[in-house]
């Protein structure tokens, strides 16, 4: 009887120290590189400690501060460890010597310990690193996915991403990329950097640019919780606006493929599928992005998508304040893809006539050429007008420019039509 | 007058002649009274480019990618890290014009 309640009680620390690895983990791990200066000695003073949680919290009890106990633990076994290649390596004494001498102060608080999360997303996505790089250490390191797993998301071999990865480490520590937020006067810079990593997760996730699935959920997820953590961490206007962005185009997923895997646009998709709650987390950001006058493209663009949250049917779009909305980002970040963007959205206010003459001016000037959604646009305009030879060989450029398995049918059923 | 003799090697000849070698010629030009400043660099997967256009900051990873840039003077800086030396790099004018690598200079090993 005492031996099965010894084995029950051992179960249930098993399940705390699994519970505390999923939640602090990533915090432990961030505060280790901080005082052990290294991606690589922290990562291994992280396992160090949770394998002494698995030893000792059975038989002396769960620590009543779980993660302080993991950092502590973590920071002497690294430093034991250096002693012991010390003692066994004396070429390396030099070197070993004076990374112990270079410890910083010790761990104090848990402030402490979310400036440190904040430090490490700044960290991984330097623009000293590659943005190939950025992407992968950010993964691995603060959402502490496995490095299989960010290279299957990706459809990169894992050998190449692991590469990656460890030039990446390599870089931080020979160059000395500092482990710290930016100053005040960088801060607006390197936040782009970082806002642009987790929109590229986010989009990898959200629209695979090639592979047979439309989604890839657990990337837009995982970016999502990436922006999440951001704006708890540091509260700034686009970190919300992309934040909004995010969640409303995520609050689409269910209704963008049908049940064979089809892509369903926007006009068509069953809008009781919509994620109310997403929608309404996204619009409650985006207000409060806008009200801070301090707003840029993201907030600009999550706008827009509230606008077609709002609408409870395709018909009911408010196109004229789209079309607003898109002149302003024009101004904040003028591009091409903006460009076409307003275009569609004018021939929805205007007619597709009025949109035709905006896609053709930017074919015209020799931009958007190989950009397949330029002709596809411009196909379903000239559809709408009854110029179905043009239609289809626009549609018909665009299939030669997809990657995209959905999309390829998706192009491929617009011809039928046209033929019927 | 002055030279700054630039050595460039293939990646895979990076450590094709031993440190100490280095040391000795080195030394050597030290007593010659020759030498002013020589550092070996780490490898050029360690290098960050900074360039500033119409007032902006940009910051890259590695060299710059098209050949006709050459090297064209350097800078020996002591900064606190990458960070600081990015700020002292975004200063020295003819980061108007073409870019400026930053590279780490490591310790040689005798």
């Amino acid at each position: 009887m005492m031996r099965l309640v010894a084995v029950a009680a051992t179960e249930s620390v098993l399940e705390t120290v699994n519970a505390v690895y999923v939640s602090e983990s990533r915090r432990v791990l961030a505060t280790l590189i901080r005082l052990l200066g290294d991606f690589d000695a922290a990562e291994e003073a992280l396992h160090d400690a949770f394998r002494a949680a698995l030893e000792q919290w059975p038989r002396d009890g769960v620590p009543s501060n779980p993660r302080s106990w993991l950092v502590s633990a973590g920071r002497f076994k690294a430093i034991d460890g250096l002693r012991r290649q010390k003692r066994f390596d004396p070429l390396d004494e030099a070197g070993a010597a004076a990374d112990i001498a270079v410890e910083p102060e010790v761990w104090s608080g848990d402030e402490s310990v979310e400036d440190d999360r904040l430090r490490l997303i700044f960290t991984c996505c330097h623009p000293a690193l590659a943005a190939d790089a950025q992407v992968a250490l950010t993964l691995r390191e603060v959402c502490g996915l496995r490095t299989e797993e960010i290279a299957n998301a990706f459809l990169t071999p894992a050998p190449t991403l692991a590469q990656r990865i460890v030039r990446a480490k390599t870089k931080i520590r020979d160059a000395k990329i500092p482990y710290q937020v930016p100053a005040r006067e960088e801060l607006a810079e390197r936040l782009d950097t970082v806002l642009r990593v987790i929109y590229l997760v986010f989009n990898e996730g959200y629209a695979a640019s090639s592979g047979s699935t439309v989604t890839r959920r657990d990337l837009s997820g995982e970016a999502i919780r990436l922006g999440r953590l951001l704006v708890d961490l540091l509260p700034e206007p686009e970190a919300m606006g992309l934040l909004a962005l995010m969640l409303l185009h995520d609050s689409r997923r269910a209704a963008r493929t049908s049940a064979d895997g089809d892509v369903v646009l926007l006009d068509d998709q069953d809008r009781s599928l919509w994620d109310r709650q997403q929608i309404a987390e996204g619009l409650r950001l985006v207000r409060q992005a806008l009200s801070s006058q301090q707003f840029g493209a993201y907030t600009i663009q999550a706008a827009i998508a509230a606008v077609h949250a709002d609408a409870r049917e395709a018909s009911a779009t408010d196109w004229g304040e789209i079309v607003g909305l898109y002149d302003v980002l024009l101004r904040l970040n003028p591009s091409p893809v903006v460009e076409l963007n307003r275009a569609v959205a004018v021939a929805m206010r205007d007619g597709p006539e009025a949109g035709l003459a905006l896609v053709d001016a930017i074919l015209a000037r020799g931009d958007l050429g190989d950009y397949r959604l330029a002709h596809a646009a411009r196909a379903e305009l000239c559809r709408r007008l009854g110029r179905t030879g043009d239609a289809r060989a626009s549609f018909e450029r665009a299939l030669t420019l997809t990657r995209q398995e959905p999309e390829r049918r998706l192009l491929e059923r617009r011809l039928a039509e046209l033929s019927k | 007058m002055k030279y700054l003799c630039l050595v460039y090697l293939e990646s895979g000849k990076l450590h094709a002649v031993a440190d100490r070698e280095c040391l000795a010629c080195g030394d050597g030009l030290r007593k010659s009274g020759m030498l002013l400043a020589a550092e070996p660099l780490y490898p050029v997967e360690t290098a960050t480019t900074v360039r500033v256009r119409n007032g902006a900051v940009s910051v890259t990873d590695g060299p710059f990618a098209e050949t006709k840039e050459q090297l064209a003077g350097f800078y020996l800086i002591d900064a606190r890290d990458l960070n600081e030396a990015i700020q002292v790099a975004a200063k020295i004018p003819p980061a108007r014009e073409g870019s400026v690598e930053v590279r780490p200079v490591r310790e040689l090993n005798p």
